[in-house]
């Protein structure tokens, strides 16, 4: 059976199974939710209104065996930085949506009155029901409502009270094997999916199945693509400390942004390093290693517990560890895995929420390195929707516009993480350029700056900073749509193995003969469609800028400030 | 000469994280990553005063050495 679009208006209410369109066929992952919203949102839409359209892909490998592969795109005109925009997360629901035969779930329209829906998707299609019990709860709550009410191997994809609220600092999260969450956190697109008022999506494959056109071909690339995987020295780091072990690279490099980037290392990284983490997991009976979605081989991911040895939260990420600790001043591990779990609850992005607190700290709403306030105004005032929570579920610009704050790190409004510019200058251009505002996934030029995989840029230098972040965000745009983790990309990077066996998996699932100037053609058609939805959105080359203060506020240890010129800066887009 | 030496992730363990050694004049990064005992294709990064040197490079008193192995994430 060939994979079908599963269409879902909200307006009327009515579902239809589609055939696919031929200029649609070859794509899957970012690569179609952007050619879906290129070609059906109006750019200038309201970003919340009933033409915007929520688009979910799997990638191109998902539900195959393939390692890695289960990366669920998520797509909309974005309510945050009002760029189109991506966001990716693991969990279970890219495996599952492949295997009922669904290429893109569209949501689109915003339905009359004040009824909640949820959605069940089955091979045969989609049904819209009525959903009373779990509008108004917690991420937590749904999922443990939901084990009772489903069976354990649906995927779920919800959103929390902050979605609900239609904050832009909302995310959309999708269920893990083990009841878990994982998110696609960037951009509001939570907001969005509030704004149809779709609580949650339920996805029953039945006995579904993803065809293999060559199965003999799929198994030996996959083989060798495991293997490059495993093999890398940076998959064993992530295995155990988890992609928090950068906590204390990216500090001894100076560009770790602490106290809302007023300086580029913090007194505490140790204390909420990858290193303490994992001696805190191992004291405390909690899992190191665990993979977000089946197939996974690498398991950065990991089972925090609190310190009565009770589950606190998983997937506890580096940049969100850096937002709520260094960028807010709190060097309390526990507190920053407390407040990692309320935001999980409220379905907020972590990175978004927390980079607002530091914006709120300056402002003096609460001091520096006072963990318990964060979770105690996550719970009280963002959490129920008060003046002030609402400011800071509206992300970090938000809270410099209402506070006159003029030191707000964000790019299109999306707020910067954990790597800053001024001494990492790659993740600036990239920042600058990326279709999507401020995003360290877009192209991560960390790499090669700081980590020396894929060769060495000096971080500090301007040279080859913008041919390195052009070159990485094409083949992240590409990555992208095959439903691959991105951290396949250190192997892709080092090993010379490792891609061709990824483009040989792509060959053997459909029966095609795609080359690795294909891959490359494919990942520059993406931001060109990105950036030409942007454009007629209203954005020009003045958007492609950091904020000001980079450029005077020299940065401490090295001093040191954003230095590239707009001309510079626009060369990103000469290919 | 004294030099602050400082290891990451797993070649902390049964070393340490933090410590001020003594090596003579003209001892270089690989000197340090030999007299540790770590194993030298395993290193992924070095830092002299945060900044990013050659395994070659010869250390001056007062220097702060960080020694990481291949390590990634994002
Ligand atoms: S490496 Fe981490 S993010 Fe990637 S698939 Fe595995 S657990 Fe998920």
């Amino acid at each position: 059976m060939a994979d079908k679009i599963f269409r879902i208006n909200m307006t009327t209410l009515s579902t239809t199974v589609e055939d696919i369109p031929p200029a649609w066929a070859g794509h899957g992952g970012r690569g179609l939710t952007s050619t879906i919203v290129a070609a059906e949102v109006p750019p200038t839409c309201h970003p919340l209104g009933p033409n915007n359209k929520l688009v979910i892909a799997p990638g191109l490998l998902s539900g195959t065996p393939a390692a890695n592969s289960g990366r669920l795109s998520i797509g909309a005109k974005s309510p945050l930085t009002g760029t189109i925009k991506e966001s990716n997360a693991g969990g279970t629901a890219a495996q599952l949506l492949a295997r009922c035969g669904c290429k893109a779930i569209i949501l689109e329209g915003c339905p009359a009155g004040d009824s909640w829906y949820n959605l069940a998707v089955n091979p045969d299609g989609v049904t819209i029901n009525i959903e009373s019990d779990l509008a108004g709860k917690g991420n937590f709550e749904l999922i443990n409502t939901l084990a009772n009410r489903l069976s354990s191997k649906q995927g779920i994809i919800t959103i929390g009270l902050a979605g609900e609220m239609k904050m832009t600092a909302a995310n959309i999260s999708i269920k893990d094997p083990d009841g878990h969450l994982r998110s696609a956190g960037r951009g509001g697109l939570g907001a969005v999916m509030g704004s149809k008022r779709v609580k949650f999506i339920s996805i029953d494959p039945k006995d579904g199945k993803v065809a293999i056109a060559d199965p003999e071909k799929f198994k030996a690339a996959n083989k060798i693509f495991s293997k490059a995987l495993v093999d890398h020295p940076v998959s064993q780091g992530l295995g155990q400390y988890g992609t928090n072990v950068l906590v204390n690279i990216i500090n001894e490099s100076g560009g770790l942004p602490t106290r809302n980037f007023t300086a580029g290392q913090f007194a505490g990284h140790d204390k909420i390093s990858g290193e303490t983490m994992y001696d805190k997991i191992m004291e405390r009976g909690g899992k190191p290693k665990h993979g977000c979605h089946p197939g996974c081989v690498i398991q950065c991911s990991q089972i925090y517990n609190d310190i009565n040895k009770n589950y606190k939260t998983s997937g506890f990420e580096y940049e969100s560890i850096w937002a709520m600790g260094a960028d807010c001043g709190v060097d309390n591990l526990d507190h920053i895995a407390e407040a990692d779990s309320l935001m999980d609850d409220l379905g907020l992005d972590t990175i978004e929420t927390s980079v607002a607190m530091g914006v709120a700290m300056e402002a003096g709403v609460l001091a520096f390195g006072d963990g318990a306030g964060i979770c105690r105004i996550l719970k009280d005032e963002v959490g129920k929707g008060t003046g002030l929570g609402r400011i800071i579920g509206g992300g970090a610009a938000s809270v410099g516009r209402a506070f006159g704050v003029t030191r707000v790190p964000v790019v299109k409004n999306q707020a910067i993480p954990a790597y800053d510019p001024r001494s990492i200058k790659g993740m600036g251009i990239t920042y600058a350029t990326s279709t999507q505002g401020a995003d360290h996934t877009m192209g991560y030029s960390v790499a090669t700056n700081i980590l020396k995989v894929g060769g060495s840029v000096d971080p500090l230098s301007k040279v080859g900073q913008v041919e390195l972040s052009r070159n990485l965000q094409i083949a992240t745009a590409a990555i992208d749509s095959t439903g691959m983790c991105l951290f396949i990309a250190f192997a892709a990077l080092d090993d010379t193995t490792c891609l061709p066996a990824l483009i040989d998996m792509i060959n053997a699932r459909f029966g095609i003969n795609l080359t690795g100037d294909d891959v490359v053609n494919l990942g520059k058609y993406i931001l060109k469609t990105e950036k030409a939805f942007n454009e007629a959105a209203g954005f020009t080359k003045a958007d492609d800028r950091l904020p000001e203060f980079f450029n005077y506020e020299p940065l401490p240890p090295h001093n040191v400030v954003w230095d590239f010129t707009g001309e510079e800066i626009d060369s990103f887009w000469n290919f | 000469m004294n030099i602050t030496v400082r290891l990451f992730a797993f070649f902390r363990e049964g070393r340490f994280v933090e410590e001020v050694r003594v090596y003579p004049e003209k001892t270089t990064v690989t000197g340090v990553i030999n007299d540790l005992g770590i194993n030298i294709d395993a290193v992924g990064v070095t830092m002299i005063c945060f900044r990013q040197c050659a395994l070659d490079t010869e250390l001056r008193e007062g220097d702060q050495l960080g020694i990481f192995p291949m390590i990634g994430g994002g």
